[in-house]
Order: structure tokens, then C-alpha cells, then sequence
């Protein structure tokens, strides 16, 4: 983390970056956020640990607009949000340093079985522990890292920067599950135990909008949830379109262009899986229009804005070609 | 709608979007060959399949469609050149989304048929309304997020 | 809020008789905005108009629902009604009540609840339309026509006979098309090169005509009166400013073993030939594949024996761009392939001969020199027997469902010319029907059986069997006199069922014109469009369309010419001004829909916009609306719903699927 620090600091002063985009300590070691530091003293704030999951790509769509360049720190699976932001013309590229730094696999709270945490040992980086501690006000527990791992992690795409200028830390391997396994396993299910089990699910929502407003992908500058372009905004309305469309509506949206990071899921308050909607979206566009990984190259062509003259026809669905394809 | 209470008829909803070039005419050509189809069906006109917004499809169901069937040029025969392609893939993954959710796959539909394919037009229409009298009414994408 | 006017056609009975109009003119009143409702016999005609014209005038209509006939067939004409009446055209929205309601619906109930809710779509509709204005293309003053047969250099030559300058592209070496293979012609027995060549002569002397043999169209981009297309002039090998035509190239070639395409494969040809002697252009073309020099290397002659030194084996395919206003699509036809029909032995016995192979045989240009003779021997047959329909009204997929329409009046002319200078030769024609519509043409029919002697059997032949003896022995049936047949024949002749070329699709999709299951292309009304496409620009003439004899193309290619020259004559044309719209506040600037777009009708630019306050720089879409045709892609394609599309807006769709599902 230090050398995180000290490598903006020098690049602060020497003024080739006007301020640094990071992660800062929030109000627990298990939360720390997203912020912008304008001067090597504001640093003192900065964090860089297993906590650290949130994807800073997003926010560089704003650091686009302010003047002078912004150092800002992916990690791999960030480094494809970036990637696909300069597809679509949000971030300059010109105006982002981009330093790829080392993950050895993010945590989730969620996932550390315990109430009243008041601290974590063995989170840090570069130096993680096999086993966390936890201490809590009950006492001291402990929970092995992998199993306190983001799901996104344990389907890893890889240690690879899609884009950077310089590299700072080591990454770990993490990947331990089919990506598209949970997707299969829902795919398997009869009509009546998928609907079961989404129902169950997206009866959670609470529509705050987490998940889109952490979505890279998600970055209109207003969505069409907000907009009377569609009459869609009825947000009084218990039984409106949103309500019940939203999340179909904005998996579609991100079809071809999400980079599975994973980051709607990790910021769900109610815990729904909704990175299953995204995935199932790459599960179909893999079988049917051939491997596609947003993120990779900025000039391919995304597959819901190409074709081929042999594409399957839409019945493939009802004739069940796509299951466990 | 016209749901009958005491189920003796159910009489669905379904929406046909059709666009402009091939399938409105070839609709139109079912109608002045009096080649007929249950009155369950209304046609929307658009320029062409590309226009048909998922949301559409989705606004439809929520407004208490039972099924909703797409209908455009046959794949290289469309006036835009390239926008049944498009629809093509897009309704696939939608479908495919619906399915995983667990709404009936036969709720939803994409045919192509151009403007000379009168008979075609008819045969749709009739094998898709008894597709959706047989899968009822839809209550699914409705109930998706009231458990009861 | 809209003051909308609704407005119910009877139709005569059309929709009257299975819609309560009255009805649903009472139930238009109860929408919100219907300040009036109305139903009328006939809303299309001057005095249904001039309702629509009254009720907009007193009570200041700003919207109106026509509910009536298809929008495909009358919405131009209410929405020049509105026009007239100060209203914007775009104002105007059409309900479907008969094509979509009262013709396919017999009870009158259904059919009206039907009517009520289709009006409710067209009215929630309207309530969104907004005034839109149409804008303006430049016209091209240039047309192009597809295929070089009769119907295109008919086509040609009366556009250019009015001034306007015409490119014809040519597949094969000459033009000329199907009628050049012809000998005679029905119902005047005139020689069909007779008439034909001096055409070919004329549209080639055309001033206005420019002739491009031996080429594809290979792109078309563009729109009605603007139109771009990359021709592929494809290399002839022979320098066609260099060649005089002596023929000498063609007599020494030393590769004779090509069948000849002109002569239907009945015998061979040289690797560089011309199709015919009185090709146009004069100027042959090395069939590559067949050519010693490109098999092997080694040869040459053709370049040696050429005086005007015109042999350039190292020409290469020439692509050329050219801008027209008006392209008409003239690709004509070919008898279907008979391998499904193995039953008449097509292919098992030389003498087995289809009738446009019996035209070659007639022909004296053709592979016996016009001398009617067996190919298997070469003796002169005395029994001949004529087999119609075959392939054509089939009910199976062998064949195809339509009638070929020239066959009836062909296989007369073959009966009545072999009979009249083969007096000797006994003609059988086996026929489902006789079918002779047209001018002259059941005289005609009635001379080969009456004056001509011609045996004419209602039934079908069941099958051709090749005998040891080289006959051939035709097992049929005579449906008057209900017997079997057994005949000896040694010529049978099947009157093959014609088909597009097998281009037209191909062409059709890069010209986005429709084409039917039989790969006919589509004309925009059958009966009140016969020779436009529905794709704005698009002409058709000749067989493409449908099945038709010499006569009928020559005046559909004279019907096409003049809908090139109406349109050639403009100097502007509207455009459709149902065209996306960015909303540059909603833009992300992301280029999804510039990436869907099939026009490139979309750019980006950066722009200052006032967000609500916020003033910044911005990458935004653009969208040209001389180019945006209107298709809807990019709708779709944005994510945040900035691009919509004018006359057919979300907000619209939306309202017409609240109103159905209400």
C-alpha cells in the first residue's frame, strides 16, 4: 500500500497528475470508498487492502471533465471497465494515468459470518493472510480469505491489465469455480423453480439503485428509469413497469458492453444475485455469436451492434438450444 | 380486458408488432384475401423490427398483455438492409432473459413474413393465440416481485 | 391537450358490414382529447374529404384518427386532406379497420370491440404526434437498368428518349436476354432477332445509353434519387476499344469443348467467343476457365492471330461508381433445372429437349442449323410429342405453384411452325389447359388445332421411357376420353416452367426491394403499383416481376420508363421526415447507434449544451436527416433513450400498446 502512496505522491508533486482517484478508509475497515485526493497531504486518508472492491472506472468519466490528468488505480478486473468506457467515448484516456495495481482477491463483508465487527486482521495488502481474524464485540473469530472472497473473485478473468501505464503490486490467482455454473445450474431448473427462485429473489429489491449507480456500464447521463422519454418514471407507483421490468430492462442495457466485474452484486444491500443477469447475457452471446469479453479491445465490435446472416433465430429459445448450451 | 371472470372463454391479449414493409402488407394481404385470425390480435405498425423496443415488449406484458409476437422481413429482405439482423439478436437474448426467469417461452414470438405471405401472416396469428389460450393467462411477469 | 377528430369509414359494406361503425364513432367520443366523431360511407372520396375539411375547420382540429382501409393505401391521400386544411400531415393517423379487422372477422361484435380498440391505439397515438416537415433531396438525373434483355433495353431506350441519361449493366457479353435465343415469335410468327437486334442497335447508338456488358452490380448505398452503386465491369480480356469484331480470335481458338450457353449446352463453343453473331458488343470474351492460356500457360493464339492486337490477358476486374437517381431492375428469367423430374427422362435421352432448347434447334443459327432433327441420331422425327406444365402449377416442391403463362402460346407456335414445314410430322400435345388470353392468341391456338392438324390431348403424361430402338415411348392419359395412352414418340418436348434469374435475390437485398416465396420481386400494389418496388426508387420490368410474354414486357418496360422519367424529372424530392432525433441533453455520446446505423447517418460532434444550468462540452450524436431513413436501429440500440425516432417516437409506441392492453 505504501508504495501505492508514495508513487502518487511523487507523481502529485511533480505535477504530471492534477489529483489521484483511490480508495479512502471509511467508517470501518470492511468499507472503504472511492475518493478523489488532490494533494500529496490528503493522501494520509488512502487505503489500499482486501476491502477494496469497488471499481473505479466509473468515476473517471467525471475525472474526463476536470482539468489535467488523474492518476487513478485499477485493478484488472477494473482495468476492463476502462477499457469499455473509452469504447464508448466516456473517459479520455489522454487525461487518465492509470496505474494497475495487484489484487490477490477482494472481500465482502457479507461473507464474514459475524455480528459486531470491530476489526479484521490479515486483509491488507500486498501482505494478505490465508485466515482472517476477525474481532468482534462477542470475541475473536476467524474465517479463511478464500472463503470471505467476492463471488466475482472466485471466477476470476484474470491477472491481466487490459490497460495501464505503469503496474505496482502482484496478483494472485483466485479463480476457483465455472463462471457460468451458478447460470447453468438456474438454466437446468423447470419454468416454475427459475420463476421461483427470481421471484424470490427480486422480491428484495428495494430499488435504490445501487446497482446501477456503481455499474460502469450503467453510466447514462440519465437512465431511461428517469425519463419521461419513455413514460417509465412512475416512482410512486407500486405496480408500475419499472418496478416489475428494471432489472431485465438493465441487463439488457448492458448486454455486450457489462465486463462482469461483478460490482452489482457486490453493492446490493439485499444481497440479490443480480450479476446472474448479466452473465446469463454473456452465456448466451458466448454460444451464440461466439466468445465475447467486454473490456478486451476497444475497436471490436460489440455483438448486439453486429450480426451474421446465419444468426440462430429467436425460436432456438423456445426449442431449448440454449440451455446448458 | 376482455378476460371472461367465470373462465369459460379466455380470450387473450396479444400485441403484434409488424413492421412497415413486409409483415403490415402481408397482414394487410391476409385481410383483403379474407384469410382469417382470431380478433385477440392487434397489429402495431412500425418502420421496421429494429424499432421494437424491448421495453415494449416488456410494457405490453405489464399492461396486461398474454403474448406478444414480432413480425418483420425475412432475414436479407428487409428495406433497411440490416435491421431484422439486429431485432434478430436482440429478441434472442431477450427471449432467452424471459426464459431464465421463468416466464412461458411461447409468450413470445418472432416470425418473418413479407408482404406476399398472406397465408403465412393468418397461420401465425392462428397457431400463436392457440399457443397462448393453451399457456393461459399471464400472471408471471406480473407476480415477479410479489411473493406471496 | 389535442382536439382530435375521428373519423369512421363504412367502406361501402368492406367494414360496415362486420363493424358497428356507428359504434365505434360513439365510443371515439369518449376518449380523451375526441372533441369529434363521425362515420361516412366512403371517407376517401371528395365528399368524405371534405367532411374531414369541415370538422378541422369549425372545430379546429389539431389531430385526426381516419379509421379506415390500410394506412398502406390511403394514408397519403388523408393526410393531403389535412394538408389542404391547414393541418400538418403528420397530424393524421390511420386505424386499420378493414385489412386488419372487418375483412378477417365475421362476427360483428368481435370484429367492432376489435374496431373500438384499434381506434383507441390510433387516438392515443395521435395524441403524441407532433408537426413534422418533410425535407429535401437533390434527384440524380441518371437512371440504371439491371439486365440487358428486351425489358431493359425497352426501358432504356425510353428514358433516354426523354432526355435522361441511362447505364444498362449486363451480366453476360452481350445483350440481348432470353428473346435473342428465340426463333419465332406468338402470335405473328415474326422472326424474334429480326425485331429484337435493331433495338439492341439502337439502345448500343443511344447517345443517352451507356452499355456495360459482361457486369454485376456489386453494392448499392443510397436512397430514391440518390442512389450509389459499385458496378464490377469484369474482365473481358480483350480490349474493347482495340477489337474490330473480325472473328478471327474465335474461328482459331484451339478450345472448342465449352458447351455454348447461347445454344443451351446443345453444342459447344470456343474459350473466347461471342454468345452470337449479332452480339452487341461485337467484342468477344475469354471464358478463363476454359482458355488453354490461363489453364496452362501455353497458348496464346487468339493474342497472335489478333491484328488489332486486342488480346490482354493481363486485364484485370475494373470496379466503377456511379450515382443514379432511378435503378430498375430488369433480370428476366430461366426455365427451371428438370432433376426432379425424372419421369420425362429429361437428361436420360438427348431427345428429351426442353422448348427453349427446341427454339436453338429451330433457329438457323442454332446447333442443326434450323433443321428439326434428332440430337441422339440426327434423323428427322415423325412423331413429336409436346408435354405441358411441366413444373409449372405444381402443387408439390418439385415444381413451382404458378403458371408460367408463355407456355400454351409457345408450344402452339412450335406445333404450328413444324407442322406447317415438316408436314409429315405428327404433333401431340399433352395439356391440363389450354390457356390463350390475349390479343389473337386463341385465333391463334384454334389455327394450330384446326388448320394445322395439331393432336391436342387434355391429360397429363405419367412418364417418358427410352426404348432399345431409340425411341421414345410416352405413357399418358386422355382425360376426355378417359383411356390410357400409349404413344411412340421420337421427340418430346417439355414446356419447361420459367423462373427468376437466379441473381434477383441477390439483387433484391442489395436494392432492399421485397421478393416473394418464387424470388419475384414485389411490386408495390398489385394491381395500382404493377411496376414500382415498395422501396422508394426502385423500378421493375419484365419476368422479374411475375411471368409475362414479349408484348406485356415490352409495356411494363415502357411503364417503368415513364415512373423513372416522373421521377427524374424532379429536381427535388420530399423526404421522409419520420427520422431519429439525439437528444442532446439524454446523449451519452457513446456511438452505439452510429454503430447500427445502415446510412451512416449519424455523427458525433462536440457541442456546447445547456444541461439544466450545466453548461459543458459535450460528444453527442448528430443524426443527418437527408440520410436517416427512418428504420428505428439506433432507437433500440441507445441506451438511455436519447435517440427516438419522429412519427414513431417511444412515447407513441408506448401509448398504442397501453391502449391495446388497456
Amino acid at each position: 500500500m505504501q508504495e501505492l502512496i508514495t508513487r502518487a505522491k511523487a507523481l502529485l508533486e511533480s505535477g504530471e497528475v492534477q489529483r489521484v482517484l483511490g480508495w479512502k478508509q471509511g467508517e470501518h475497515i470492511y468499507d472503504p470508498e472511492p475518493a478523489f485526493f488532490d494533494s500529496a497531504e490528503a493522501l494520509k486518508d488512502f487505503v489500499y487492502n482486501g476491502f477494496c472492491g469497488a471499481n473505479l472506472s466509473k468515476y473517471m468519466i467525471e475525472a474526463a471533465k476536470l482539468e489535467g490528468k488523474t492518476l487513478v488505480f485499477l485493478k484488472p478486473c477494473d482495468s476492463y471497465s476502462f477499457v469499455q468506457l473509452m469504447k464508448e467515448h466516456r473517459v479520455d484516456r489522454e487525461k487518465a494515468h492509470i496505474i494497475g495495481v495487484g489484487c490477490k482477491g477482494k472481500l465482502s463483508v457479507n461473507k464474514i459470518d459475524a455480528d459486531g465487527i470491530l476489526d479484521i486482521q490479515g486483509a491488507g495488502y500486498p501482505d494478505c493472510a490465508d485466515t482472517l481474524t476477525v474481532d468482534t464485540l462477542y470475541g475473536q473469530t476467524t474465517v479463511s480469505y478464500k472463503d470471505a472472497m467476492l463471488e466475482r473473485c472466485h471466477v476470476c478473468k484474470g491477472k491481466e491489465h487490459m490497460v495501464c501505464d505503469e503496474q505496482i503490486g502482484e496478483s494472485a490467482d483466485t479463480a476457483d469455480s465455472d463462471r457460468f455454473a451458478q447460470v447453468a445450474a438456474i438454466e437446468a431448473m423447470s419454468p416454475e423453480e427459475k420463476f421461483a427462485f427470481f421471484q424470490s429473489e427480486l422480491s428484495k429489491c428495494i430499488r435504490c439503485n445501487a446497482c446501477r449507480n456503481v455499474c460502469p456500464a450503467c453510466s447514462c447521463r440519465k437512465c431511461v428509469f428517469d425519463s419521461t422519454k419513455f413514460d417509465s418514471t412512475q416512482k410512486a407507483n407500486t405496480t408500475s413497469f419499472e418496478e416489475k421490468m428494471f432489472h431485465i430492462i438493465r441487463a439488457f442495457h448492458v448486454a455486450g458492453r457489462c465486463t462482469d466485474c461483478g460490482e452489482c452484486s457486490r453493492v446490493c444491500p439485499q444481497g440479490i444475485p443480480l450479476h446472474l443477469f448479466n452473465r446469463k447475457f454473456i452465456k448466451d452471446i458466448n454460444s451464440l455469436y461466439g466468445e465475447y469479453q467486454a473490456g478486451v479491445d476497444a475497436q471490436a465490435k460489440a455483438p448486439l451492434t453486429s450480426f451474421t446472416q446465419e444468426d440462430a433465430e429467436p425460436s432456438i429459445v423456445a426449442e431449448g438450444g440454449l440451455t446448458h448450451a | 380486458m376482455p378476460v371472461n371472470q367465470n373462465n369459460e372463454e379466455f380470450r387473450p391479449v396479444i400485441v403484434a408488432f409488424c413492421c412497415n414493409w413486409c409483415s403490415y402488407a402481408g397482414a394487410d394481404l391476409a385481410g383483403s384475401s379474407r384469410l382469417s385470425y382470431p380478433a385477440d390480435v392487434k397489429i402495431i405498425r412500425v418502420p421496421c423490427s429494429c424499432r421494437v423496443n424491448p421495453m415494449f415488449i416488456l410494457r405490453a406484458f405489464e399492461k396486461g398483455a398474454d403474448g406478444v409476437i414480432l413480425c418483420g422481413c425475412h432475414p436479407g429482405d428487409c428495406h433497411y438492409s440490416t435491421g431484422n439482423y439486429y431485432a434478430r439478436r436482440r429478441m434472442t437474448l431477450l427471449f432467452s432473459m424471459l426464459d431464465f426467469i421463468g416466464v412461458e417461452n411461447g409468450r413470445t414470438r418472432v416470425e418473418w413474413v413479407s408482404a406476399a405471405e398472406g397465408v403465412k401472416f393468418s397461420e401465425t396469428m392462428n397457431s400463436f393465440v392457440a399457443k397462448i389460450r393453451s399457456l393461459g393467462k399471464n400472471v408471471r411477469l406480473g407476480d415477479l416481485r410479489c411473493k406471496n | 391537450m389535442q382536439k382530435i377528430g375521428v373519423f369512421v369509414c363504412h367502406c361501402g359494406s368492406n367494414i360496415a358490414a362486420t363493424v358497428d361503425v356507428k359504434k365505434v364513432a360513439k365510443m371515439a367520443l369518449k376518449e380523451p382529447g375526441v372533441c369529434h366523431a363521425e362515420d361516412y360511407p366512403y371517407m376517401c372520396s371528395e365528399a368524405g374529404q371534405s367532411r374531414i375539411a369541415a370538422a378541422i375547420a369549425e372545430k379546429g382540429l389539431t389531430g385526426i384518427v381516419v379509421c379506415s382501409c390500410s394506412p398502406r393505401m390511403h394514408e397519403a391521400t388523408f393526410r393531403k386532406a389535412a394538408e389542404r386544411c391547414g393541418l400538418n400531415p403528420y397530424m393524421v393517423e390511420i386505424a386499420n379497420l378493414r385489412e386488419h379487422c372487418s375483412w378477417i372477422h365475421k362476427d360483428m361484435e368481435e370484429a367492432t370491440e376489435k374496431a373500438v380498440i384499434l381506434m383507441r391505439a390510433a387516438v392515443a397515438k395521435v395524441h403524441l404526434n407532433t408537426p413534422l416537415q418533410a425535407g429535401e433531396s437533390a434527384v440524380t438525373k441518371r437512371a440504371l437498368v439491371i439486365g440487358g434483355g428486351i425489358a431493359g433495353i425497352q426501358t432504356a431506350i425510353d428514358i433516354a428518349d426523354a432526355g435522361y441519361k441511362v447505364d444498362i449493366v449486363e451480366k453476360t457479353p452481350s445483350i440481348g436476354g432470353r428473346m435473342s435465343q428465340l426463333d419465332k415469335t406468338f402470335p405473328t410468327l415474326d422472326c424474334s432477332a429480326c425485331i429484337l437486334t435493331p433495338k439492341m442497335v439502337e439502345a448500343a447508338a443511344h447517345e443517352n445509353i451507356t452499355i456495360h456488358t459482361y457486369s454485376e452490380v456489386e453494392k448499392v448505398s443510397g436512397f430514391v434519387g440518390n442512389f450509389t452503386v459499385d458496378i464490377r465491369k469484369k474482365a473481358r480480356m480483350v480490349d474493347m476499344t482495340k477489337c474490330t469484331g473480325c472473328g478471327v480470335c474465335q474461328e482459331k481458338c484451339p478450345s472448342r469443348k465449352t458447351a455454348n450457353e447461347f445454344n443451351r449446352g446443345l453444342n459447344t463453343r470456343s474459350a473466347i467467343y461471342t454468345p452470337f453473331a449479332q452480339a452487341i458488343p461485337n467484342v468477344p470474351v475469354i471464358d478463363t476457365e476454359s482458355c488453354i492460356k490461363f489453364k496452362t500457360g501455353k497458348c496464346g493464339v487468339c493474342a497472335a492471330v489478333c491484328q488489332a492486337g486486342a488480346i490482354d490477358y493481363k486485364q484485370q476486374d475494373e470496379i466503377i461508381t456511379e450515382t443514379y437517381g432511378a435503378i430498375v431492375v430488369a433480370t428476366g428469367f430461366d426455365t427451371i433445372k428438370l432433376d426432379k423430374y425424372g419421369e420425362y427422362a429429361y437428361g436420360q435421352s438427348k431427345d428429351v429437349i426442353t422448348s427453349l432448347e427446341l427454339e436453338r434447334i429451330m433457329n438457323a443459327a442454332g446447333p442443326t442449323k434450323g433443321h428439326l432433327e434428332r440430337l441422339s441420331d440426327g434423323k428427322a422425327p415423325k412423331e413429336i410429342v409436346f408435354i405441358q406444365c411441366v413444373g409449372s402449377r405444381c402443387s408439390d416442391d418439385r415444381g413451382k405453384p404458378y403458371c408460367s403463362k408463355i407456355c400454351c402460346m409457345y408450344t402452339a407456335k412450335h406445333a404450328m411452325l413444324i407442322r406447317d414445314k415438316y408436314p409429315d410430322v405428327n404433333v401431340t400435345v399433352f395439356y391440363i389447359d389450354v390457356r390463350t388470353p390475349g390479343k389473337n392468341f386463341d385465333e391463334f391456338y384454334r389455327r394450330a388445332v384446326e388448320d394445322y392438324g395439331v393432336n391436342y390431348v387434355k391429360g397429363q403424361v405419367g412418364k417418358v421411357a427410352p426404348q432399345p430402338d431409340g425411341s421414345l415411348l410416352v405413357q399418358g392419359v386422355d382425360l376426355l376420353d378417359n383411356k390410357q395412352i400409349l404413344k411412340k414418340a421420337d421427340m418430346v418436348v417439355l414446356a419447361t416452367a420459367i423462373e427468376p434469374n437466379p441473381d434477383a435475390r441477390k439483387i433484391a437485398t442489395m436494392l432492399t426491394a421485397s421478393i416473394d416465396t418464387n424470388n419475384f420481386l414485389t411490386e408495390a400494389h398489385p394491381k395500382l403499383r404493377p411496376v414500382e418496388s415498395p422501396t422508394a426508387g426502385v423500378f421493375l420490368s419484365g419476368v422479374c416481376q411475375g411471368p409475362k410474354d414479349i408484348p406485356e414486357t415490352v409495356a411494363q418496360a415502357g411503364a417503368a420508363a415513364v415512373k423513372v422519367i416522373g421521377l427524374l424529372a424532379k429536381d427535388k424530392l420530399k423526404t421522409n421526415p419520420c427520422t431519429a432525433q439525439a437528444d442532446e441533453l439524454l446523449c451519452n455520446g457513446c456511438s452505439t447507434c452510429a454503430n447500427v446505423c445502415p446510412y451512416g447517418a449519424i455523427t458525433y460532434e462536440v457541442r456546447l449544451v445547456n444541461d439544466h444550468g450545466i453548461r459543458e462540452e459535450r460528444r453527442v450524436a448528430s443524426v443527418n436527416s437527408a440520410l436517416c431513413q427512418g428504420c428505428g436501429a439506433c432507437t433500440v440500440a441507445c441506451p438511455s433513450g436519447a435517440m427516438d425516432l419522429q412519427g414513431f417516437s417511444n412515447r407513441q409506441i408506448i401509448a398504442e400498446v397501453d391502449a391495446i392492453c388497456r
